[in-house]
């Protein structure tokens, strides 16, 4: 709340358009960018000698971020909307799964099993928003029961075609260079990644439904009364979450060549990580798909890139600890910022 | 100002949730260019009236009268749809959004064409500094803002100017001055004032009888959900009126009654009996 006494009357009414540096300054990206910029500077220092800046180096973890990417990403779109997924554990591996049965197994065409594994990834999502939208149970809770239950049926259906956990599948060449390929060492993933971001931006920041999503975040009672079709958003929203993982589960299967069946904690943190050192409030309707691009990037560089550094690999886990702790203090911060920006500029 | 043709009325209309009974008879009506406040202590049944009107809920008998024919609102949507538009205390703003976008929630202006349609920026932010400022608050000039840092009684003119903006004929204000401070509940009694200039039936509900005389051309009294005074403006003094709302008790007798009660009880206000 601003005082009205100590900001004067501003004369000028001029809307401001474009890029300002005020406008930059406020935006919850800019922390995930410095985040980003520190970390680089510092593991560039420490890797100089260690090929942290090679080819090998930098697409090492720009690889890995476009994985954790393209499925932080929707995370963090259910943020922004007030809610959380963590079946994304188990989607990834139910869609490699599938690719590897559909497609490798059963010898169907590439494209059959893609279109099954982002259909499993779709439906578990609409199973994912329809419990949240019909109860009142909150989406942590109704995604970790997802996430068991998803890695169960995983590994049973695994053993019940298969009869085994674990399997290989060699993509045609088409489909390989398409989903698998490598330019000048970096994965089709993060073609595919940038691709996706374009589009993300475009939804969440300039097609009129993006207001819709920070709404829900913001006030879900008032985005019913303003006519927002509140549930039919959220579901659309947790199924573009899954079917975004499942089509990371796609490309990792093709590029890998192996599909598991095990559930990937792991990258329930990661994403999450990404999406929170990324500047997304963890309470909701605020934050921006470039500061999650640089969440996954920096999360990437700590966890996989530390190799190529002087830093004892150990510490990784502790630097992304006391960077997402520091993010969180900053997302805070930089809110109580963004609302007094105007205010305080005029003084 | 009484010759006006009501736009909506109520004619003897009571609520009830299974046995209790919230709303006992009530006729009431508001014109256009006109403010009727709603007076009365907490648990008068204002807000299940206030809902009823909005089409929260629908009334158990009597009637809902717009523009003189019988109606029912079967949400508050459809209720939206016909004009009718309600403003609490902080809702329908959100407080992490930019004016402009706050503004057209639901509604976006748009540019381009087919799938590629953007959000009009520019164009929001324009009308809705516009629209603010008609409303008489010149503080607000950029619609980039965030409304979180706007102050209470400027993020409840955000919100009226948004419904007059999108055709409210009826503006229904719960309880907007409450959580105020003397300087901003004069904003939001001025910006009442602008709306009933433009023409809108306001409805107002309070229980600060000085905002209600205020601005009020037609008082209405509820106590225990029903109507114990319905008045015009000049017709009954400010002591009156609290008094009304006290239920009929004289606020002087309430004062005295508190002060001895304080003096007997080493300074603490003991629990309520009344």
């Amino acid at each position: 709340m601003t005082d009205p006494t100590t900001s004067n009357i501003s004369p000028d009414a001029s809307a401001s358009t474009g890029i300002s540096i005020g406008g930059l300054l406020r935006s919850p990206a800019s922390g995930a960018f410095m985040g980003f910029a520190v970390v680089f500077i510092i593991f560039s220092v420490f890797g100089f000698g260690r090929n942290f800046l090679s080819v090998p180096g930098v697409t090492t973890w720009v690889n890995y971020a476009s994985l954790v990417g393209i499925i932080a990403i929707p995370v963090g779109f259910l943020m922004i909307a007030g809610e959380l997924d963590i079946s994304t554990g188990a989607v990834l591996p139910a869609s490699t799964m599938t690719v590897a049965i559909v497609s490798g197994h059963y010898e169907m065409p590439v494209l059959v099993g893609v279109i099954a594994a982002l259909s499993v990834g779709a439906a578990i999502g609409f199973v994912n928003g329809f419990i949240v939208t019909r109860t009142q149970v909150p989406s942590f809770i109704v995604t970790l029961a997802t996430l068991f239950a998803v890695a169960g049926l995983t590994l049973y259906l695994s053993i019940l075609f298969i009869n085994t956990t674990n399997s290989f599948y060699h993509a045609p060449d088409w489909a390989k260079s398409l989903f698998g390929g490598k330019f000048y060492g970096f994965n089709s993933s993060v073609f595919w990644w940038f691709g996706l971001i374009c589009g993300f931006v475009f939804f969440l920041h300039y097609s009129p439904k993006g207001s819709w999503v920070f709404a829900l975040g913001g006030d879900q009672g008032s985005a019913h009364n303003a006519g927002i079709p509140v549930k039919r958003l959220k579901i659309g929203l947790f199924m573009l979450c899954s079917m975004s993982t499942a089509f990371a589960g796609v490309l990792q299967v093709i590029t890998f060549n192996s599909a598991t069946s095990q559930a990937n904690f792991g990258l329930i943190f990661n994403t999450i990580i990404s999406v929170v050192v990324g500047g997304v409030l963890l309470t909701g309707g605020f934050g921006t798909v470039i500061g999650i691009v640089f969440g996954a990037l920096t999360l990437a560089i700590v966890t996989q890139a530390i190799g190529f550094t002087n830093i004892d690999r150990n510490l990784s886990f502790l630097i992304i600890g006391v960077m997402l702790l520091i993010a969180v203090l900053m997302n805070d911060t930089f809110r109580k910022v963004a609302t007094n920006w105007s205010a305080s500029k005029k003084k | 100002m009484s010759s006006k043709k009501p736009i909506l009325e109520l004619r003897n209309v009571d609520k009830s949730f299974g046995p209790i009974d919230v709303l006992d008879n009530i006729s009431l009506n508001v014109s256009e260019g006109e403010v009727l406040c709603l007076l009365g202590d907490n648990g008068a049944g204002k807000s299940t009236l206030i809902k009823t009107l909005a089409g929260v809920h629908q009334p158990s008998s009597g009637e809902i009268l717009m523009d003189g024919q019988p109606t029912s609102f079967a949400s508050p949507r459809d209720a939206q749809e016909r004009g009718i538009a309600t403003v609490h205390q902080f809702g329908g703003t959100y407080p992490l959004m930019s004016i402009g976008r706050n503004f057209f929630m639901g509604s976006e202006p748009t540019k381009g064409f087919g799938p590629f349609k953007i959000f009009d920026r520019a164009k929001a932010n324009r009308i809705a500094v516009d629209e603010v400022q008609k409303m008489g608050i010149t503080r607000i000039t950029d619609g980039d803002r965030l409304v979180g840092g706007l102050s209470g009684g400027e993020r409840q003119s955000l919100a009226i100017a948004r419904a007059v903006f999108f055709g409210a004929r009826v503006l229904i204000l719960d309880e907007p001055t409450a959580a105020l401070g003397v300087k901003q509940a004069a904003h939001v009694l001025r910006i009442v004032n602008e709306a009933k200039k433009r023409g809108l039936a306001v409805i107002f509900t309070t229980h600060q009888v000085m905002h209600a005389m205020a601005v009020g051309d037609h008082f209405a009294v509820l106590i225990r959900g029903a109507i114990a005074a319905d008045f015009r403006k000049g017709d009954k003094s400010r002591e009156e009126i609290a008094d009304l709302m006290a239920g009929g008790e004289s606020m002087a007798d309430l004062e005295a009654n508190i002060e001895n009660r304080t003096e007997s009880h080493s300074g603490h206000a003991p629990q309520s009996n009344a």
